[in-house]
């Protein structure tokens, strides 16, 4: 953990996210092996490791888009996975998942808007349908918040009319809407072409910056996550190699397995 | 038998016509039937619990698999006496429209199939209920895609109308059957005009068809 200065967000008392001895399987394959961390609220973490370290498998297991297959995990000290009945804790009902993934928003690889709806819907509805906000409300609200991305020109054009750093641009202003406490990016630039990754790059960090809003973020990108996170989780084969701030475990990794992985993606990012 | 009869064939026509009509309201009530039925279907295989979805899928196999005339008959002749009195259009239409529903789940099927997998995760990551992510985003874009598929099958419906004539229904091949009774002539006539009324609407039906689906490929 580091200090308070540079991250005013961490406070005492309930993690943002808590994994307890969190096991996931799919099939023979152990992906997360007995995970335990804790985020703080208004800490922003990237985690980094070679693909099938189980780095997005967090992500979603999150999201609630895959089931724990042992362990709990914590969302403000509510089991996502898993409610409370009595003193024992059961397998959660879609209704309890509802609630609880409200505070959550996510941020996709692949950005996932709806493409049968435009702009502005596609970041209203969420708002409407499941918060219950009036529908004026949501729209000044995604104005707003499409000023914000700048992209205040196009709430009236479908999502294939766009560019691909347009339409996450989109994407990162629907999940705000929502009003997360946390929120989880994806590899959100892995699918953009190279000359459209720098502006949603500097969107997230303007965001991070002016928000205290905790992140959990899986990028290749080690130079947006040395500059926007207050961690940096190291991940290989399900396990955590190392977790501190990005100056040490990037700048000075303990692990020879940190500093392969960091060799092979920096390596990666420089061709020339 | 006689070369073609002009006389004949103007005799054939009004009642023709009519049989036409006949048919015409079978395939919109059947098809009404087997669009909804088979939306239904494909939405309850695809979302209900197993104890639900499990016999459903039997029974859906069991009417694909079996001859439209051989369920046409078990209705009209097994269940209807014991259901009262009911009349061979009735009977058609719901047995048409659940004999197409089992072909027309399998098109939303594809449909829903090809809805990329992105766009559950995303209703689920807007906390978005399921009803909501099925009724306005994951069934529209599957139907824009299977609107074609749909159509054609509708199409062959309207062309298997005749097959109801076995349980008695009045349209254009048995008026020509009575015709052909009572005078003994206009086989020629009568079937070639049905023929080409067939013809009439099924073809230009397909090519608009084709089109449609040519434009919805290209959006």
């Amino acid at each position: 953990m580091q200090s308070n200065e540079s991250n005013p967000g961490v406070k005492d008392g309930t993690p943002a996210v808590r994994f307890d001895n969190v096991v996931k399987r799919f099939g023979d394959l152990e992906v997360l092996k007995g995970l335990n961390f804790s985020v703080q609220p208004g800490e922003r973490v990237t985690l980094i490791g070679p693909s099938g370290s189980g780095k997005t498998t967090i992500l979603r297991l999150l999201m609630t888009l895959e089931k724990v297959t042992e362990g709990v995990v914590y969302v403000e000290g509510e089991p996502l996975s898993h409610m409370k009945k009595g003193d024992k804790l059961v397998v959660a009902g879609e209704h309890h998942l509802r609630e609880v993934r409200k505070k959550i928003g996510m941020v996709f690889q692949q950005f996932n808007l709806f493409p049968n709806m435009k702009v502005l819907r596609n970041i209203t509805e969420a708002p409407v349908h499941t918060l219950g906000v009036s529908k004026d409300e949501a729209v000044a609200k995604a104005r707003e918040l499409l000023d914000l991305v700048g992209l205040a020109d196009k709430e009236d054009n479908y999502p294939s009319q766009l560019s691909g750093g347009q339409q996450q641009r989109v994407a990162i202003a629907r999940s705000l809407a929502m009003s997360p406490d946390i929120l989880l990016l994806d590899e959100v630039t892995s699918a953009l072409d190279p000359e459209l990754v720098a502006d949603v790059l500097d969107l997230l960090k303007d965001i991070a910056n002016s928000t205290d809003i905790t992140m959990l973020i899986v990028t290749h990108e080690m130079g947006f996550a040395r500059d926007v996170s207050h961690r940096v989780m190291m991940f290989d084969q399900g396990v955590i190699v190392e977790d501190g701030p990005p100056s040490q475990v990037m700048g000075d990794p303990e692990h020879e397995r940190t500093r392969a992985f960091l060799k092979a993606v920096l390596g990666e990012s420089k061709p020339e | 038998m006689n070369g073609w009869d002009w006389n004949v064939a103007k005799e054939l026509f009004p009642s023709l016509l009519k049989g036409f009509w006949v048919i015409l309201e079978v395939t919109v009530l059947s098809s009404i039937t087997c669009l909804l039925l088979g939306l239904v279907i494909a939405v309850v295989l695809r979302s209900a619990p197993k104890v639900v979805s499990a016999p459903l899928f039997a029974v859906v196999e069991f009417i694909r698999n079996t001859p439209l005339l051989v369920q046409l008959f078990f209705v009209w002749f097994g269940l209807a006496p014991l259901l009262g009195s009911t009349t061979p259009l009735v009977v058609g239409v719901i047995v048409l429209g659940i004999h197409y529903s089992t072909y027309t789940s399998e098109v939303y099927r594809a449909g829903i199939d090809a809805v990329p997998v992105g766009q559950w995760e995303a209703i689920t990551a807007l906390s978005l209920p399921k009803r909501y992510g099925w009724q306005h985003v994951i069934l529209p874009q599957a139907l824009r895609r299977v609107t074609p598929a749909l159509g054609n099958y509708i199409i062959s419906m309207f062309k298997e109308v005749p097959v109801l004539t076995a349980i008695g229904l009045a349209e254009m091949i048995s008026n020509t059957q009575e015709y052909v009774a009572t005078f003994n002539t206009g086989y020629l006539e009568g079937y070639t005009i049905a023929g080409l009324i067939f013809l009439a609407v099924s073809y230009p039906t397909a090519v608009a068809m084709r089109k449609l689906e040519k434009r919805l490929a290209k959006q």
